[in-house]
């Protein structure tokens, strides 16, 4: 599925100051039923966002408006648990489309590559300071640019620079992922089984 | 690095590089790929929509679980979206292919019980699945791991995924393991210790007695919840046990094929002197049996123990209180006595017969306790059949338990076997994530044995009492 081209992000952010935030919490099991990638962004952390009876919960940070934005800043260890990628699909499909935590789950920091969304993996120092800066102004814009690999919170102009492997940084520049280049080296494969094992 | 000493895990990766990706991961060949309903759809969807096929169907094996009722399973499916993946599974399969046991065959059940039960599951290779808990391959010795949908379509596609090469963890546990601990017990323990993200971005090899004198029964329990630690994936070297396992299986290599695959298994163990990135090593009769009280698999302690304040932890400590508040627990409480209303055994974790038989050799001569809901599980229809066949079924039933039909049921809750909100389950699956099993459910992790005790008095209770 086409995603869109990731260059430079500038954005208010969401704050969720939680650890160990879940797939199951992103996007819960019974959110998995579909056949098609449709809708997911609205049943985003449902159990979070919704009471029982699909009233908003008015404490969550999603249902409070003075937050908004492109960009999810997270507790540490985001997206822990299942590899279901309907947990990218959902923050991608809410609007997010970059993720910023101190330390992401293996499994969903691949998924989130695959479809688009971008993992930015900061200090837990600067996450902090980026807590700190939309705590005192929700206005706060954020800039994420995957050109220059920074993070900068632009008031202050605190910024810190973000890993991510060559590869990737091309793929997300350009809009096109791992199944395209797979598709390209076929005959690679064809002859590599050859000598498999199995 | 300049030696060259490899690992077990080394020498299974390496054999599978297709090719190398200059600062960008390796393109990984993919042995064997299992498929369920709910993560493949969207996968074939998207390969028609690019107009690629299946490029190897004969790798690829499905079967329905995740979505399953566990009772009535000759009758159509009643929920509407449930039927619609498994129709779409159904479908996707037979037209590319594929081989697929769905509901109601025979050699149907949980993806990560069929695989290795079929022979399917091999040392060396390399094993993937939409599913996280496809680390219960490694077991075999095999590098197995969770893949995501677009991955699903990588390896539908082109056999191959994308991945970096992931750092190496050997976790080692010597000695000789007390009454009544189990491999889930050794395993909760390991998460315990190393804490819910303590493996990410490692493979973890576990080394040691401990899992040397496992059954491979137990050696799936505990490959199965590497992923709870954060690792890609956790694998023991082959032996004996291994082989003797897989021998004489349906898809195991028979004859002289048998001969030349045991050649290839025999070198598959990591060289003396191998270096990991990290290391642990854990003492057997420091265990004790194990139960979780929050809502991540490392908040567990033993059974004795009570339940720690938050300031004795490292970090975090608003999450931790929202976690004990979800539990509705206390710091200080103890955990024998805890409420419990459902009991569940299955799941890919502990769904196999010997899971049964030890739930059996508690329940044995007692009565289900009024106050308990219980599911009993099989992981696969050939479990379901040995349950019979031991007489198992009857032990269950004479103590007022019923047998349910294989499927993943509430280890994630997707079908009709929901804890309800606020209920405390002592279950043996591998999650106890708010929510997993049924929107504010409780869930306390353990294993069979500990399920057992519950089941039969009501409440948590420590099963070393029981034997
Ligand atoms: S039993 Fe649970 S963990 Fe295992 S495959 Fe099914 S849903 Fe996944």
């Amino acid at each position: 599925m086409a995603y869109d081209k990731f260059t430079v992000l500038t954005s208010t952010a969401v704050p969720l100051p939680i650890e160990n935030v879940d797939t199951d919490q992103i996007i819960p099991a019974r959110f998995l039923k579909a056949t098609e990638r449709k809708s997911f962004g609205d049943n985003l952390f449902r159990d979070w966002r919704y009471n029982a009876d699909d009233s908003p919960k008015q404490d969550f940070v999603l249902n409070n408006p003075i937050y908004t934005g492109k960009i999810l800043v997270a507790g540490k260890n985001f997206g822990s648990g299942s590899s279901r990628e309907h947990a990218a699909w959902a923050l991608y499909d809410y609007g997010f489309r970059c993720v910023v935590s101190s330390f992401f789950a293996d499994i969903f920091k691949g998924n989130s590559l695959n479809i688009g969304l971008l993992p930015v993996t900061v200090s837990p120092e600067f996450l902090d300071k980026i807590f700190t800066a939309i705590e005192a102004d929700p206005n706060t814009q954020i800039e994420v640019s995957l050109p220059e690999q920074t993070i900068t919170i632009l008031a202050t102009g605190e910024l810190e620079p973000f890993v991510i492997n060559g590869y990737k940084k091309h793929n997300m520049l350009n809009g096109f992922d791992d199944i395209d280049y797979l598709q390209a080296m076929k005959a690679e494969i064809q002859q590599f089984v050859e000598t498999s094992v199995y | 690095m300049s030696n060259s000493l490899s690992t077990l895990f080394d020498k299974v990766w390496d054999a599978h590089v297709v090719r190398k990706i200059e600062d960008g991961p390796d393109v990984l060949f993919i042995d064997r790929h299992f498929i369920h309903e709910v993560t493949s759809p969207v996968a074939f969807l998207g390969m028609e929509s690019r107009g690629v096929k299946v490029l190897f169907p004969e790798r690829t094996f499905a079967t329905a679980d995740h979505n399953t009722p566990t009772i009535n399973q000759h009758l159509p499916v009643k929920d509407a979206l449930s039927a619609n993946q498994l129709d779409a599974l159904e479908r996707n399969t037979a037209k590319y292919g594929i081989s697929h046991w769905g509901l109601g065959n025979p050699k149907n059940g949980i993806v990560h019980v069929v695989g290795p039960e079929n022979g399917i599951t091999q040392p060396g290779m390399t094993i993937v699945c939409g599913d996280s808990h496809t680390s219960t391959h490694g077991a075999f010795g095999a590098i197995a791991f969770g893949i995501g949908t677009s991955e699903v379509e990588m390896v539908l596609s082109s056999q191959c995924i994308m991945q970096p090469k992931p750092k190496k963890m050997r976790i080692s546990v010597n000695g000789m393991l007390s009454k009544a601990v189990t491999p889930k017990d050794v395993i909760l323990y390991i998460i315990a210790k190393i804490s819910a993200s303590g493996a990410t971005g490692y493979f973890v090899e576990y080394a040691g007695d401990v899992f040397e004198n496992m059954s491979m029964e137990g050696r799936m329990t505990v490959c199965n919840m590497s992923i709870e630690m954060g690792a890609r994936g956790g694998m023991i070297a082959p032996d004996e046990t291994t082989f003797n396992y897989i021998n004489g299986r349906e898809k195991a290599p028979k004859g002289e094929a048998w001969d030349k695959a045991l050649a290839y298994w025999q070198t598959l163990k990591t060289d003396e002197g191998a270096t990991f990135d990290k290391e642990y090593t854990f003492s057997a009769a420091d265990i004790e049996p194990m139960i979780t009280y929050g809502t991540n698999p490392g908040m567990g302690l033993g059974i004795s123990q009570h339940i720690p304040k938050a300031f004795d932890l490292e970090g975090g400590v608003s999450s931790y209180e929202k976690a004990l508040s979800y539990m509705g627990f206390h710091e200080e409480d103890a955990m024998i006595g805890k409420p419990v209303d459902y009991v569940f055994i299955g799941s890919c974790t502990n769904g196999r017969i010997e899971d049964f038989r030890a739930f059996a050799s508690i329940v044995k001569g007692r009565k289900k306790a009024d106050n308990v809901t219980a599911w009993i599980v099989p992981g696969s229809h050939i479990v379901e059949q040995q349950i019979k066949e031991e007489g198992i079924l009857d032990i269950l039933t004479e103590a007022g338990f019923e047998l349910r039909q294989p499927g993943c049921s509430a280890c994630l809750a997707m079908n009709d076997d929901k804890v309800p909100k606020g209920k405390y389950a002592v279950s043996t699956s591998n999650r106890n994530f708010e929510g997993r099993q049924g929107p504010g459910a409780r869930t306390l992790l353990a294993s069979p044995l500990m399920a057992a005790a519950a089941a039969v008095t009501g409440v948590v209770t420590d099963p070393r009492e029981l034997i």
